[in-house]
């Protein structure tokens, strides 16, 4: 069983949504709601228990210097986020009933009928992906369609993409082509063309990678996300300091007690 | 298609989506591509990706500008101007591909003395007559061609019929017999006469009356132009950004010019790709849902002298040379699709059964005749006019003037809930009580529901499975429309009076399956095929077509989806190679590049190995390549074109890629079949606020407004009442009048509310804030929107000044789960001269915060904008 990824190229996002829609349609989440945001031409906001694939719109200052001069004029660029896949997955470490499992194509997945609810999942995700349904209390994110990769299908997002923007395969793959793809890129003048995939923090990479232009956080992505229990240690130092002192204050207390010297 | 049919031969887009990613450069005008073809906007990725310079020209920075290289904002309504002003720049540089306008265009053809150029006249034509308003092709035919005379007016040329039927155009003369100049020298030669014509065309004018900088402007110009030549080429995408227009043919045309003149027709990478509105419309013109023309763009009889007879129908739209030389063959075996045995020789094969066009049976022609209580009942299926047509006041009222009306839709759409929920109750102008229309609404199956086959955008033939049965008593259009033929057969029956002589002799005899008894799809695909009488053996090409009987086809370009029983074309799926062959069939032929004999020189070789796509294998003595030739395939390249004196395709020769025209090439000039000039040149939208710069006819002169009380226009030009411009649109995110997307939640969400996008530069001279309300205002109508202020809109310098452009979408209305105001409620009812489309992509509108009155005083609101006096 191989282990796969999303990489999703920011650059080649049309902004089409059909990922969001195929995602919807295959998994049968409820609608978002029906109000006008105003946010560019994203009215769902964000990636949350009811949008498993979200495009986010990006209208910001021109791009100068590209050749052309569409990049000058005005920039509007689209990606399409989702669930990251974490190598080391905060949720799945929270999760206190095994709900939140480790597939065998490396994705993680919340097992809907043994999750009960507790939502310390929801804290423990570094990117603000697990959500809870309002109705019943649940989480729900993204399965990486582990239904269709169990029977030899890509997830529905990849296959609905019309530009390829959102690529599905073998990770270390995929890996290699989001480094050709960004040489390709800067050599053709995208300095700022970066590949996100925090092998460097605590999550130690994802299964959802990304090509994108700029900031991270342009679009919802933390430059450094870190997996909760990586505080566990400090924390546990912290108690233990705490304990030592309020012990060894105590002890003292009882030792320099004024009494025992009369 | 005219603009495309007369240009080249064929109304269809010329090349297939996928040979996009063949291209050097793209231009995409007219079009967002990315936004309402994502699905084929992938080759255009593909292309880019690959070096392609993609060049998008739009009011509006859309989607597609976000992907483009370089992105012009333009004035709406200045298309050729500014696309005029590209082949002045190709002409002034010598950019063109001279080889192939020599051998493969009408460059060389002289045209009459008499000819008189918008040049000489101010924005005419010569052949204008002012009482008639109209046009006589007389004088533009090419010099030494003999007129042809019929007894009625000129093909194309006549006042009731629409432009389908004339695809091909130049049949008012012969044009084989004419005098050329292949020194492209002479001053009266095509060539000439387009240099001078379009000699006013410069980026200076771009720049004062489009609103494209001038560098910007020479930039596109550059990268477009230059890929061009034996090594290179460029492709041409638009859509209804092009069409909806009051000179949307002649938008067309100028493209074809300027693809014709750079020598990237027929070759992989080149060609102008039509995008079509929605599923399978190519399909609705090749076997038509319009009234001017039957199935393989014939024209439909007129009720004139030289449709009277048979003999006189012929005459009047063959040609002596070319693939329209057998168009008694065609005609012939259509009539033998539809009657059978009733069609033969000494009843003129069933031509006196078929209906004569009387008027203009257009979609607004018979919807202005409803509003003037002249039709009993109407039939809407696959269309929501009372969202989606223009003037929708105008179009809902007219509904309840029928005594009945069938809607079939998969939901109750706005139009078949006009008569209790339309914006017209609301104001108190329509009362259900006071309404005799009577509704029947019919439930219709879903895409998945239904078997049958799509004919998309590049004129490829899909078949697709029933997937599951449609539920309770939804049924597919085939369906309805077999048992409702068949029972009006069943009344004809026992109605002995001649009138239904025709019906009684309709062959209506397919065969039904299933539970709801549903006509076999396969077999009117394979009637439309074609096979011989009285034998009924399936024919493979068109060539097996006969004028005497003994073939019955339904469609003579669809000849060859059905070989043999059993072996449907439309369904194959395995595809061998880029251009698709193996999945679906691509008329004619299965070419998926059309006219691709001019991918080769004249000697028959590619023109360079990178753009090889047909050529002449002289071992074999055929021609071969990447695509199936659109072209004898044993006539050899050497083969001497005989067109003065010969008859049939033979005459052609070997060098002649443009099979369907009569001369065998591609025409820059258009010696007669367009009723609005031989060449392409600039006017002003209907509505404008700009005095034409370059002539003194302001607007089209073909064009028709139908201005009437209830369908108003502003003053034009400059109405101050209505000081910017407006542009209405799609969004991905929705279909079309939304019947289909505003119903399910998955798509609503995704765009739930109707908002209007104006720059950052209009909000703020007009105090509004992003997300605040305004209601837009045209003579016709009103609508209130969410504002979306963005600097992806941007005002342009007119003529020294400021013009602020407002963009809305149009997919709401008063159904669904997510409503809004109805935006084709502003648009007028006009009729382009050719097709009769109205023109939605460029008109004046005001803009006024707030939002709009409700109820009765929504209608005096909506009075006293009109300026009328109530």
């Amino acid at each position: 069983m191989s282990v796969t990824a999303f990489l999703t190229d920011s650059t080649l996002c049309i902004g089409c949504k059909a990922c969001e829609v195929a995602c919807k349609e295959w998994n049968g989440i409820e609608g978002d709601g029906l109000d006008w945001s105003g946010f560019s031409y994203d009215n769902t906001g964000a990636v949350g228990a009811s949008t498993w694939r979200h495009v986010k719109f990006v209208e910001r200052a021109p791009v100068p210097g590209l050749g052309g001069n569409a990049g000058e004029q005005a920039s509007w660029t689209f990606s399409s986020d989702v669930c990251k896949h974490c190598e080391q997955a905060g949720c799945l470490e929270a999760c206190p009933t095994g709900s939140i499992v480790r597939t065998e194509f490396g994705g993680v997945f919340i097992q809907p009928d043994v999750c009960n609810g507790c939502g310390y999942c929801v804290t423990a995700c570094p990117f603000g992906v697990v959500a809870r349904n309002e109705q019943d209390g649940r989480a729900f994110k993204c399965t990486f369609c582990y239904d269709r990769q169990k029977v030899g299908l890509r997830p529905a997002c990849a296959k609905a993409c019309p530009t390829e923007s959102i690529q599905f395969g073998e990770i270390d793959e995929l890996r290699e082509k989001a480094r050709l793809r960004l040489e390709e890129l800067h050599r053709r003048g995208m300095d700022d063309a970066a590949f996100y995939d925090p092998t460097h923090t605590s999550v130690r990479g994802t299964h959802a990678m990304f090509i994108i232009r700029g900031d991270p956080r342009t679009y919802n992505l933390p430059p450094s996300p870190q997996v909760p229990t990586i505080y566990l240690k400090k924390g546990w130092r912290s108690s233990a300091l705490a304990a030592g002192l309020l012990l060894g204050g105590t002890l003292l207390a009882l030792l320099t007690d004024g009494r025992s010297g009369r | 298609m005219p603009g495309l049919g007369t240009s080249f031969g064929r109304g269809g887009a010329t090349t297939a989506q996928q040979d996009l990613s063949n291209a050097d450069a793209i231009l995409i005008m007219g079009s967002s591509m990315a936004e309402n073809h994502p699905v084929g906007f992938q080759w255009v990725m593909e292309a880019r990706e690959k070096g392609a310079k993609v060049i998008h020209v739009d009011p509006r920075y859309t989607r597609t500008s976000a992907m483009a290289d370089i992105w012009l904002p333009l004035r709406a309504g200045t298309d050729i101007l500014f696309l005029g002003a590209l082949v002045n720049y190709v002409l002034e540089n010598n950019r063109e591909f001279r080889e192939y306008v020599v051998h493969y265009t009408n460059a060389s053809a002289i045209l009459r003395e008499d000819f008189r150029d918008t040049e000489d006249l101010d924005g005419l034509f010569s052949g204008w007559d002012a009482q008639k308003n109209k046009y006589s092709p007389e004088s533009w035919l090419y010099q030494g061609a003999p007129s042809k005379e019929t007894g009625g007016e000129k093909a194309g040329h006549s006042d009731v019929g629409g432009g389908h039927g004339k695809d091909r155009g130049g049949e008012a003369q012969d044009a084989g017999q004419f005098e050329s100049d292949p020194t492209l020298e002479h001053p009266r030669c095509v060539f000439q006469v387009l240099k001078r014509h379009f000699s006013r065309y410069t980026p200076e004018m771009v720049e004062r009356y489009c609103g494209v900088p001038e560098d910007v402007f020479l930039k596109a110009a550059d990268a477009f132009s230059s890929a061009s030549g034996p090594e290179r080429t460029a492709a041409i995408c638009y859509a209804v950004g092009w069409t909806q227009h009051s000179k949307g043919v002649q938008i067309i045309r100028t493209a074809s010019i300027l693809q014709l003149l750079l020598g990237n027709i027929g070759r992989p990478g080149g060609g102008i790709l039509a995008l079509r509105g929605h599923a399978s419309i190519q399909g609705s013109t090749d076997i038509p849902t319009l009234y001017d023309i039957l199935p393989g763009y014939l024209p439909m009889p007129l009720f004139e002298s030289d449709s009277h007879q048979l003999e006189d129908y012929i005459k009047k739209h063959s040609t002596r040379t070319g693939l329209w030389s057998k168009f008694d063959h065609y005609f012939v075996s259509l009539m033998k699709a539809y009657y059978g045995d009733g069609a033969a020789k000494d009843n003129d094969w069933g031509f006196h059964w078929l209906p004569r066009i009387t008027g203009d049976h257009s979609h607004f022609g018979y919807w202005l005749d409803m509003a003037d209580g002249k039709l009993e009942g109407l039939f809407v299926m696959g269309q929501n006019p009372a969202v989606g047509a223009s003037n929708g006041r105008l179009e809902r009222k007219a509904l309840a003037k029928l005594k009945w009306l069938v809607v079939r839709d998969m939901v109750e759409t706005e139009t078949a809930s006009f008569w209790y929920a339309s914006p017209e109750v609301e104001r108190g102008e329509l009362s259900p009580e006071t309404i005799g229309t009577e509704v029947f609404l019919f439930p219709a199956a879903g895409t998945a529901e239904k078997a049958g086959t799509f004919t998309n955008t590049q004129r490829l033939l899909q078949h697709r499975e029933k997937a599951v049965d449609p539920p309770g008593d939804a049924r597919g259009e085939a369906w309805f429309m077999y048992h409702l033929g068949r029972r009006i057969k069943e009344k004809a029956k026992n109605d002995a009076r001649s009138r239904n002589d025709g019906l009684r002799a309709l062959t209506w005899n397919y065969s039904v399956e299933g539970l709801h008894t549903e006509p076999k799809v396969d077999e009117i695909l394979e009637e439309i095929n074609g096979y011989t009488l009285p034998g009924r053996v399936q024919l493979t090409k068109i060539k097996e077509l006969r004028n005497d009987g003994s073939t019955a086809c339904g469609a003579w370009i669809y000849c060859g989806v059905f070989p043999e029983p059993g072996h449907n074309r439309a369904n194959e799926r395995n595809p061998r190679d880029l251009l698709g062959h193996g999945w679906g069939f691509s008329w004619p032929n299965d070419c998926r590049i059309i006219y691709n004999r001019a991918s080769a020189r004249p000697d028959g070789q590619p023109w360079s190995e990178r753009k090889k796509l047909v050529w002449w294998d002289e071992e074999k003595k055929e021609w071969t390549g990447l695509d199936n030739p659109d072209y004898e395939k044993n006539v050899a390249p050497d083969e001497p074109a005989n067109i003065h004196s010969g008859t049939g395709i033979k005459a052609l020769g070997g060098a002649k890629p443009f099979i369907l025209h009569p001369d065998g090439v591609g025409w820059i000039y258009v010696p007669s079949g367009l009723k609005d000039g031989p060449l392409p040149a600039h006017y002003e939208p209907l509505e404008s606020l700009f005095h034409n710069p370059l002539y003194r006819q302001q607007t089209n002169p073909g064009a028709q407004k139908k201005e009437r009380p209830d369908n108003p226009y502003a003053e034009s030009p400059g109405d101050p009442r209505f000081p910017y411009v407006l542009t209405t649109y799609r969004l991905t995110e929705h279909h079309t009048a939304g019947g289909m997307t505003r119903t399910l939640s998955h798509l609503a969400e995704l765009q739930p509310e109707l908002f209007t996008e104006i720059s950052p530069e209009l909000a703020a001279e007009l105090g509004l804030t992003h997300g605040d309300w305004a209601t837009i205002t045209t003579p016709r109508g009103l609508v209130e929107a969410r504002v979306m202020v963005t600097p992806r809109m941007r005002p342009v310098r007119i003529d020294g000044r400021v013009l602020h452009q407002v963009g809305l979408p149009y997919h709401w209305g008063y159904r669904g789960q997510v409503t809004g105001d109805i935006v084709n409620d502003l648009l007028a009812i006009s009729e382009e001269p050719n097709v009769r489309i109205m023109e939605t992509k460029a008109l004046v509108c005001n803009l006024v915060p707030g939002r709009r009155a409700r109820g009765s005083a929504a209608r005096q609101q909506l009075d006293a904008q009109l300026g009328r006096t109530a």
